[in-house]
């Protein structure tokens, strides 16, 4: 190091800081480093350990190639828990998208008691996961749960005993948690659209129905996109939340990517295959913000305001 | 302390898994373990086995200054995921308790605990006072890696005497029987069975049982061995086909599948008289008389061994269950830790930690036990669980137990498809062919 002389110091032509004066890229490094250390690096030994067959126990790993992998794929588990995911996925962004977004509508207007309301459906998202899981359990006890206790023959239903209500069950809590997040994201998408067009779709004697179809609706395309990416790639990681209500139960009904992933791992001490689950859990999530990303089309940095 | 925190907060990630293969895998400084002659010891938390094993080790402490017993408690699931990922991270602590069977097994493979037959062979007294049948699970390839303690645990069948008086039946004692009152008790609007069926495990006591009673212990013996198409079987399928007509006919609390054991919630449904019987493991009178206000006081808690099934060959008098809990010693853990380890053992089961068992409604695994047992408010139960443990010409181990963690968990999965009526039983047969010997 000391060997080497002294470089020259020669400023570097100003087309390359866009006239701003100094390169920013030193504020990208403690996200980069933190990104690599405990995104990349883990990522890595997952991919590494998806071509052995460790079992947790030995302090040796034994490198098997494609033996993991093989099994996974053969393994008539798989594209059932793949269904069970995109259900997941699909039945719960059907079902927030509307909700958060009409909520988000109806939030974003300056009423105070609006703003409370706003307060109050923002409550279940500060709960932990798995403390929601451990009380609607308890509330959709078959025996001891809401229904037996009040005495409502409609709420004496096998909740998380019946396959296709517990896929219900499952989409619905999830729903109940992350709906108030995305009711904050459209809020804030609609405060961002300009008043004037309002007013000018007023003059024209455009209804609310018709300013929401019209300007709400196509001014929130990046807010939709975005809200729905956080939703779809947020959906393949559930876990803790069926794990609690259904243990991926009952039979192999709510058993998602990440459930077999864990049960393979943790329970049947197959490091191996449960970590060619996560790469591909990885390669799905990638695979579908990317797509996401498409549909926002070939500018996203397009403007919405040309016009104005 | 801090790596370790480390690795317990990233266990639960598919990351953690490899963070720990990253780790050390020669000897380390470990804190599982403790350090000079102190022995780490790690144990299941909550009543009624903490008080007890923490009172043991609090007698040791105090008798012995030199090396030192560590304890660190954990809860069930948690304490199994612990444990594994320590041991391959080689960070266990020096006393390893478990369940003995499959699990010991797979860390034998590992060279992970110590071979301990000499030990025994030099310490005969402290083998020879011990339950034979508890060895079982403990002896892997004919060499013995882990000590027997605490108490012996049968699997029994529970019953609601006021249920069963106000409907003017009796316990069934045949699977006949059984099949007949199903329908008068249903009538009543009462649950025939409690059952915890999210936990599986307690829906596989049912099949442990219908297995043996009807084709006797050979037919999980020759899956065990790792025959070829062992679950094909006759004694099997019929098995299987008979706990398919039970959940037929209602035989199960309604949302059974949905209910965990870990919430008690199906000893509940038994002593509030909504389920009026229900299989579990002898530890359910604990909770019971824990749990169930004056349930036991009132005589109101009935028990009786598995019933026979008409046909079958399997000995009435057999039994499953927990023939003991299991303490081995980690291979990597120092000479002082292992000397220490092994006085350790030779205090345990000492009249003080007897009575604390009994107390607790367990038999603890000491011949003459019984003796003991008089004295208890709980004699009545203790002593037939006396009766069933010591009288049963085979004490099976739990399927789940004794088979590797990875067959294990494949047969849980068959199991809970098995009781949702999602496969018949030839396909819980084929699937469960193909894990045989793995």
């Amino acid at each position: 190091m000391t060997i080497a002389p002294p470089a020259p110091k020669i400023a570097p032509p100003a087309a390359n800081s866009g006239g701003r004066g100094g390169s920013v890229t030193w504020m990208a490094w403690p996200a980069l480093v933190a990104f690599l250390t405990f995104g990349i690096v883990p990522l890595i030994g997952v991919l590494l350990l998806s071509f052995t067959s460790w079992n947790r126990l030995s302090t040796d790993i034994p490198f098997t190639g494609l033996d993991s992998w093989r099994s996974v794929l053969s393994d008539p588990g798989l594209p059932h828990a793949l269904w069970v995911t995109f259900l997941i996925m699909a039945l719960s962004w059907l079902f927030q998208t509307p909700i958060s977004l009409l909520l988000g509508v109806f939030i974003a207007a300056h009423k105070r008691y609006r703003s409370v309301l706003a307060v109050l459906f923002f409550v279940p998202l500060l709960l932990s996961q798995a403390a929601i899981s451990i009380t609607f359990k308890a509330l959709l006890d078959p025996n001891f749960g809401l229904g037996a206790g009040l005495g409502f023959e409609f709420l004496q239903q096998d909740w998380l005993g019946n396959s296709t209500l517990a896929m219900g069950v499952v989409v619905f809590v999830v729903s109940w948690q992350f709906i108030p997040f995305h009711t904050l994201i459209y809020q804030g998408g609609i405060r961002q659209i300009p008043a004037s067009m309002y007013e000018a779709a007023q003059i024209d004697g455009a209804g609310r129905v018709r300013q929401f179809f019209s300007i709400t609706l196509p001014q929130l395309k990046y807010t939709v996109i975005t809200s729905s990416t956080l939703m779809v790639v947020g959906s393949l990681t559930f876990f803790d939340l069926i794990w609690v209500l259904t243990a991926g139960g009952p039979g192999d009904a709510t058993r998602a990517l990440a459930v077999d992933m864990y049960q393979r791992g943790f329970k049947a001490d197959l490091m191996g295959p449960a970590s060619a689950i996560a790469v591909i859990l990885v390669l799905v999530g990638l695979a579908l913000a990317l797509g996401l990303r498409r549909l926002g089309g070939r500018d996203a940095t397009a403007s919405q305001l040309e016009g104005l | 302390m801090k790596r370790r925190n480390f690795l317990t907060l990233s266990a639960g990630a598919a990351a953690g898994a490899a963070l720990a293969a990253c780790g050390s895998s020669g000897p380390s400084e470990s804190t599982g373990t403790g350090s000079g002659a102190e022995a780490g010891y790690w144990f299941l938390s909550g009543p009624p086995g903490e008080p007890i094993r923490q009172g043991a080790v609090d007698r040791f402490n105090k008798a012995n200054t030199g090396g030192q017993i560590k304890v660190t408690t954990f809860q069930n699931d948690a304490y199994k995921d612990k444990l594994k990922t320590a041991l391959g991270a080689g960070q266990a602590p020096s006393i390893i308790w478990g369940w003995g069977g499959g699990g010991l097994k797979s860390y034998v493979d590992n060279d992970q605990v110590d071979d301990l037959t000499d030990w025994f062979g030099q310490n005969a007294a402290v083998k020879d006072r011990l339950f034979p049948a508890s060895f079982g699970p403990a002896t892997i390839n004919g060499k013995i890696y882990a000590m027997p303690c605490e108490t012996v645990q049968p699997i029994v069948l529970f019953y609601n005497k006021e249920v069963f008086d106000k409907l003017k039946l009796s316990p069934p004692t045949t699977w006949g029987e059984v099949m007949d009152i199903v329908p008068k008790i249903n009538a009543a609007n009462i649950a025939p069975f409690s059952l915890g069926g999210q936990s599986r495990w307690t829906n596989m006591m049912w099949l442990e049982f219908l297995f043996d009673r009807i084709g006797g212990p050979e037919v999980f013996q020759s899956v065990f061995d790792g025959q070829a198409n062992a679950w094909n079987n006759p004694a099997s399928l019929k098995g299987l086909t008979e706990i398919q007509n039970l959940i037929k006919a209602n035989g199960f609390v309604k949302g059974f599948s949905s209910i965990t054991a870990d919430s008690n919630a199906d000893q509940a449904l038994l002593y509030r008289g909504k389920a009026a019987m229900m299989l579990h493991g002898s530890w359910s009178y604990g909770i019971i008389s824990a749990e169930g206000g004056s349930f036991i006081k009132d005589g109101k808690l009935g028990y009786v061994n598995f019933p026979t099934v008409e046909g079958g060959t399997g000995d009435p008098s057999n039994t499953v269950g927990n023939a003991g809990q299991f303490l081995s010693i980690y291979s990597k853990a120092s000479d002082a830790q292992k000397d220490t380890a092994k006085k350790f053992f030779t205090s345990l089961l000492d009249d003080t930690e007897q009575q604390g068992w009994i107390e607790t409604g367990g038999v603890p695994i000491v011949k003459g036990a019984d003796a003991k047992l008089a004295a208890s408010p709980d004699k009545d139960f203790l002593n037939f669980i006396y009766q069933v443990s010591s009288s049963a010409k085979y004490f099976g181990q739990s399927w789940d137990q004794a088979l590797s963690p990875t067959a294990a968990e494949t047969l849980l999965d068959n199991i809970a498809k098995l009781f949702q009526l999602q496969i018949a039983p030839q396909q819980f047969a084929d699937s469960m062919n193909q894990v045989i010997g793995k």
